[in-house]
């Protein structure tokens, strides 16, 4: 869990490093319209299986919501997907050719798959405006670093990104002062400034009043089409508000997926949530 | 938070200005009033300063990386003491044939160990400008080699701090044993001369601590930019929340790597300036406690400010020459006592009671 996983999972068929399929190529490939593949995902912690055989298909440009009880896994996959936890079986594919088990997760996120945090985690020590040049997609060497100099676009770019958040006022203050909801969509306003093609946003309006709830929704509903986003929400009336497709999980796989009122009348559903 | 920094910036231009100042001050002194006024430094003030500014530039470059990055490196010693042996075996070839057994290539030990011939690795010693580089490539060398398996396998915090701590121990150890060639427990000294001057005039002496002066200068100068990059904020931010970096894609081992092995050839130049000035290096510069002593002088001035590594460092050491000379039996107790409450009631250190705003970062 702490990351002291081996970089690449041995498969039992293919023992040797060049028996495995070389990947066809970086580039990303949606042309059947799904941007993500996770097929047969399973994790299991010291025998308890956090995912069980777990298949989803993320379209381009979709906004899903998965919602689950306590310890159905949303996280997990979460962490799968961005590389902080390797899966015992199973592919995540990102569009048709990227693997995403062979990369961790600086190459994950430089490819585009970026995530915000169930605790907002921002740079409390940087204002605003630092926090977003941190996260904005360029060369992420360490000597590229050293050198980097703001060019206007880049400017643009961050001042383009304070608008969407709502922040503008606030880009040279510590972003510690900001408040709990602030705080959440400086996050995705970081999301925003990676260029991401797939945004997963882990419980984005824990701990918010109902107003910045209402800002988060619209800021969500605004983003999809250009990104793909998968929000995981227990918060059933903001899923209710946003979602187009939700899908549910239990115990580590799909139980099902529809939209919200389909769901919401399934049987299983009700029962894995309100027990026998 | 910009209050906060410009008060941090301002306190480290005062203090490094007096580091200017006493690099200026004292040459000029010593040139201008004859030997014996009271505005005359002795050889011993000179080396004294000297060997603080030394200390100083030392206790900066643990600062980078642990203040920094929040790189606890309890081994920070061994990159100083392999810049000393660098530049410790170019003083020795230096020697050539007025050693006591007159050997003109060989070093005394080395005769007296009854050895033929030079070792492949003394080779090109001789030479200034090799030594002078060998003092920057071999603790940055090691440090890449260390940095990249540790940083790599995502060793951090408490197991990170013992692994540099065994590596300067086994340094030691290693350096200890006459079969290395370093000269084992006596290690290198009785310097004649460096670059054809007398090692022991007071022209050398004062040059010394010029160029320990301006190296403390250039080096704090640098850090002071490298922390106002865009690098120097990913460091902060690997600092704070490691993994929250690695998702924004940057690879964290890299930039570890980086300022550990900058942070490592200066903390060799420190070595280096230091030997010459001392007279001698011996393995006991790799031990362990010296290492943990480097970080009580970061921790005291106050750590993630750089500046105030240089005032721990010299406050530090001050008292050290001071205590050790008039009870040496307190002086670690005192060091001791002064590490315990500066941690419990000045987690910011000394520099922290002068510059205002309680938060840092």
């Amino acid at each position: 869990m702490n990351g002291s996983e081996p970089q690449t999972d041995q498969r039992q068929d293919k023992p040797f490093g060049f028996m495995v399929q070389p990947r066809a190529s970086n580039r990303l490939d949606v042309t059947h319209g799904t941007i993500l593949y996770l097929e047969d995902v399973s994790v299991s912690f010291d025998g308890f299986k956090a995912l069980n055989g777990l298949c989803l298909y993320i379209d381009v440009g979709e906004l899903r919501c998965l919602i689950g009880p306590n310890g159905a896994g949303k996280t997990t996959l979460m962490d799968v997907i961005t590389g902080k936890t390797r899966p015992d079986s199973g592919s995540v594919f990102f569009g048709q050719t990227i693997d995403l088990l062979q990369m961790d997760e600086p190459a994950i996120a430089q490819a585009g798959v970026c995530r915000k945090f169930q605790k907002p985690s921002v740079f409390d020590g940087l204002t605003v405006f630092e926090n977003l040049e941190l996260a904005m997609k360029t060369d992420k060497g360490a000597w590229a670093t050293l050198f980097h100099r703001l060019g206007s676009e880049q400017l643009d770019r961050i001042a383009e990104v304070l608008q969407t958040i709502g922040l503008q006022e606030y880009a040279s203050r510590p972003a510690g002062a900001l408040s709990h909801g602030q705080k959440q969509w400086l996050e995705i306003g970081m999301l925003l400034m990676q260029e991401p093609k797939v945004m997963l946003v882990d419980e984005p309006v824990a701990g918010m009043t109902h107003h910045e709830i209402d800002r988060t929704a619209e800021l969500l509903l605004s983003l999809q089409g250009k990104h793909s986003i998968i929000v995981v929400e227990h918060d059933m009336a903001f899923v209710r508000s946003i979602a187009r497709k939700v899908t549910v999980l239990h115990e580590g796989s799909v139980l099902t997926e529809g939209t919200m009122d389909e769901v919401q009348n399934d049987p299983r559903v009700i029962q894995v949530y309100l027990g026998d | 938070m910009n209050g906060h920094s410009f008060t941090n910036h301002k306190a480290g231009s005062v203090v490094i200005a007096l580091v200017a100042a006493v690099t200026v001050l004292v040459p000029l002194c010593n040139a201008v009033f004859p030997d014996g006024s009271a505005l005359h430094f002795s050889a011993y003030t000179v080396s004294l300063l000297g060997k603080y500014m030394t200390f100083a530039l030392l206790g900066l470059t643990l600062d980078l990386v642990w203040g920094y990055c929040g790189i606890l490196a309890l081994g920070h010693g061994a990159f100083f003491a392999l810049g000393g042996y660098a530049i410790g075996m170019y003083l020795m070839r230096q020697i050539g044939n007025r050693g006591v057994y007159g050997d003109p290539v060989l070093p005394d030990f080395m005769v007296f160990l009854n050895w033929k011939e030079l070792p492949w690795y003394w080779l090109g010693f001789d030479q200034f400008w090799f030594a002078s580089l060998m003092v920057l490539i071999v603790p940055g060398s090691l440090a890449f080699v260390f940095g990249w398996l540790a940083f790599r396998s995502r060793v951090t915090g408490v197991y990170l701090s013992i692994i540099t701590q065994a590596l300067t121990y086994a340094l030691m150890l290693a350096f200890f044993r006459n079969e290395m060639g370093f000269g084992g427990n006596n290690g290198l000294t009785d310097f004649k001369s460096i670059l054809g001057f007398t090692i022991q005039s007071e022209a050398v002496r004062l040059a010394l601590l010029m160029i320990s002066g301006l190296s403390l200068i250039g080096a704090f100068l640098l850090s002071r930019w490298i922390i106002k990059t865009k690098l120097g904020r990913v460091v902060t931010a690997v600092r704070d929340q490691e993994s929250r970096v690695r998702f924004l894609g940057y690879r964290v081992e890299m930039f570890k790597l980086w300022l550990f092995v900058f942070a490592a050839m200066l903390a060799g130049l420190a070595g280096a300036l230091y030997v010459p000035q001392v007279g001698i290096i011996n393995p006991s510069e790799f031990s362990p406690l010296n290492s943990l002593e480097i970080v009580v002088w970061v921790a005291l001035g106050g750590r993630g400010t750089l500046y105030g590594a240089i005032v721990g460092a010299v406050l530090v050491n001050y008292g050290k020459t001071v205590l050790t000379g008039l009870l040496p039996e307190i002086w670690l107790f005192t060091l001791g006592a002064a590490f315990v409450l500066v941690t419990m009631f000045l987690p910011r250190g000394l520099v922290g009671l002068l510059v205002r705003d309680g938060k840092e970062s």
